[in-house]
C-alpha cells in the first residue's frame, strides 16, 4: 500500500503524517494527529460536525482527502482558545447553555468563528443561513444563534 | 483495493494520466460528489486525479468573449467575485444555492455538470446563459455547449481520457439580466424537485432575445426553445406568461418520487419559468 508523505500546518504548528490516499482529513486529525475535537457525524458533509477551515476557507474534513492539505494551513476547534483562555465563542456558549450533548459544537464554534471573522455584525438571518450546515440534535438551534449574536456584539463593543 | 492518487501539475500531464490508467478514474477538485460516492463505496476510483495542482484551475478571469472560470472555482469564491455576480447574477445565485457554507467552500461548477444529476442547481442556469465548456483530451481540445455534456443521470458525453478545465461564459449583453430559481420544500440545504433557469436581453421594453432552461424534470437539463420563442417580441404581458408557463410545461418530462410527483412537477415548471422570466426582465431593465 502506497502511504504518501503529507507536511501541512495545523493550528499554526507544523506537522507531517503518513496516509493513504483513500484517508480523509479527517481521519488524519482524529487518529493520526490526536486532534479529536472535529467530530464524525454523517461522514458525507451534511452534518458540519467535522468542520474546520483550510487557508481560511470553512470546511468538511469528511469532504476532504488527508494528501490534499499538502502545504495548507488547518485551524481546529482545539486552536480557538489562547492558553488557558477561551475564546469569546466558547465563554458565551456556556453562558447561554447553547450545547447539550456537545457533538456538533466544535463544527458550530469553528463555523461561528469563521463567519464573524468575514462579518462583525450580521443578522439574525445571516447567521441561520451561514450556520444552515451545522446540524444540532439536542437543544434546537436559538440558543446557539443568540450566543453567536452576543458574541458578536460583545467582540464589536471591544473594539 | 488500493486507490492511485495522482497531483499533476499540467492538464498535457493529466491527460496522459487519464488516457494510460486502466478501471475507474475519477477527476478531483471540489471533491463534495466524488468523496461521498467513495466514502459510501458507490464508486471507489482505481485512479484518482486532483486537478487543483494545475495553474489556473483558480482563477476567475474576464477575456475579450466573456468570463474564464477554472474548474476549481468553489462556489464561495464566484459569490465573493463582485463582477461576475453583476454580470451573471442567475448563475452565481444557482450555484450558490447548493449545499452549506462548508459545502460552497469546496463544490465546483465543473462538478456539479459532471457529476451528471438531472437536479444539479448550476446546470440549468449555464444553458441559459449560453456557456461553453473548454474540454481537454487525447485528441486536443474541443468546446462543447453546456446542454451537450449531460447525457443522462451520471452520464456526460466526455470521452475516455477527456476533462473540463473552464467554463465558458459569454459578456454580459447591453441591457441582459439572468436569473434562477428552484422549488424545493424547505429554505435550504435541499435539492430541486424543479430549477428554471432565464437569460435574456432587452432593446427598450421588448425581449430580442431569451434563453430558458430547465433542471430536474427530465433525465438531463433541458433547453427549452419554444419557452424561449415565447417570450421574444413581447414584455412579458398576461398572454406571453400564459404562453410560457405552456411550453415550459410541455417540455417536461420528470420522474414520480418522493420529493415530487410527475403532475406536480409539470406545473411547477410553468409557474417558476414565469417568476424567473421577470426578475430576470427586471435585472435587464436595470
Amino acid at each position: 500500500m502506497g502511504m504518501t508523505h503529507v507536511s501541512t500546518t495545523v493550528n499554526g504548528d507544523r506537522e507531517e503524517f503518513l496516509c493513504d490516499p483513500r484517508e480523509t482529513l479527517l481521519d488524519v486529525l482524529r487518529d493520526k494527529l490526536a486532534l479529536t475535537g472535529a467530530k464524525e457525524g454523517c461522514g458525507t458533509g451534511d452534518c458540519g460536525a467535522c468542520s474546520v477551515t483550510v487557508d481560511g476557507r470553512l470546511v468538511c474534513a469528511c469532504l476532504m482527502l488527508g494528501v490534499e492539505v499538502e502545504g495548507k494551513s488547518i485551524d481546529t476547534v482545539e486552536g480557538i482558545s489562547t492558553d488557558e483562555e477561551l475564546h469569546p465563542l466558547q465563554t458565551k456558549f456556556i453562558e447561554y447553555a447553547a450545547l447539550q450533548c456537545g457533538i456538533c459544537t466544535p463544527g458550530i464554534l469553528v463555523a461561528a468563528k469563521s463567519l464573524l471573522e468575514r462579518n462583525p455584525d450580521p443578522t439574525e438571518t445571516e447567521v441561520r443561513y451561514w450556520l444552515a450546515g451545522n446540524l444540532c440534535r439536542c437543544t434546537g438551534y436559538d440558543k446557539i444563534i443568540r450566543a453567536v449574536m452576543d458574541t458578536a456584539a460583545e467582540i464589536r463593543e471591544a473594539t | 483495493m488500493h486507490m492511485q492518487y495522482h497531483s499533476p501539475e499540467s492538464f498535457d500531464e493529466a491527460v496522459s494520466l487519464a488516457s494510460k490508467s486502466e478501471g475507474t478514474i475519477r477527476f478531483l477538485a471540489g471533491g463534495t460528489d466524488v468523496l461521498v460516492q467513495l466514502r459510501s463505496d458507490i464508486v471507489t476510483p482505481d485512479v484518482l486525479i486532483d486537478l487543483k495542482k494545475i495553474d489556473g484551475t483558480k482563477d476567475i478571469s474576464r477575456t475579450a468573449e466573456g468570463w474564464k472560470i477554472g474548474t476549481a472555482v468553489s462556489g464561495a469564491e464566484m459569490s465573493e467575485h463582485p463582477e461576475l455576480s453583476r454580470d451573471w447574477p442567475g448563475v452565481v445565485e444557482a450555484m450558490d444555492l447548493i449545499g452549506s457554507t462548508q459545502i460552497q467552500g469546496r463544490a465546483t461548477l465543473v462538478g456539479n455538470l459532471c457529476n451528471g444529476s438531472p437536479a444539479a442547481d448550476s446546470v440549468p442556469a449555464l444553458i441559459a446563459a449560453g456557456a461553453a465548456v473548454n474540454v481537454v483530451g487525447p485528441k486536443g481540445e474541443r468546446q462543447v455547449r453546456v446542454e451537450d455534456i449531460p447525457t443522462g443521470p451520471g452520464r456526460t458525453s466526455l470521452e475516455k481520457g477527456e476533462m473540463i478545465n473552464e467554463i465558458l461564459i459569454p459578456a454580459k449583453r447591453q441591457n441582459g439580466g439572468d436569473a434562477y430559481l428552484r422549488f424545493i420544500p424547505r429554505t435550504e440545504m435541499d435539492i430541486a424537485v424543479v430549477g428554471c433557469a432565464v437569460s435574456l436581453s432587452l432593446e427598450g421594453d421588448t425581449i430580442i432575445d431569451a434563453r430558458v432552461a430547465l433542471g430536474a424534470v427530465a433525465p438531463t437539463a433541458l433547453l427549452v426553445e419554444d419557452a424561449s420563442k415565447a417570450i421574444i417580441g413581447s414584455n412579458l404581458d398576461d398572454g406571453t406568461m400564459a404562453a410560457l408557463a405552456k411550453a415550459a410545461s410541455a417540455a417536461c418530462n420528470p420522474i414520480n418520487d418522493k420529493r415530487g410527483t410527475i403532475k406536480f412537477r409539470t406545473h411547477v415548471a410553468g409557474v417558476l419559468a414565469q417568476r424567473v422570466a421577470k426578475i430576470a426582465y427586471d435585472r435587464a431593465r436595470g
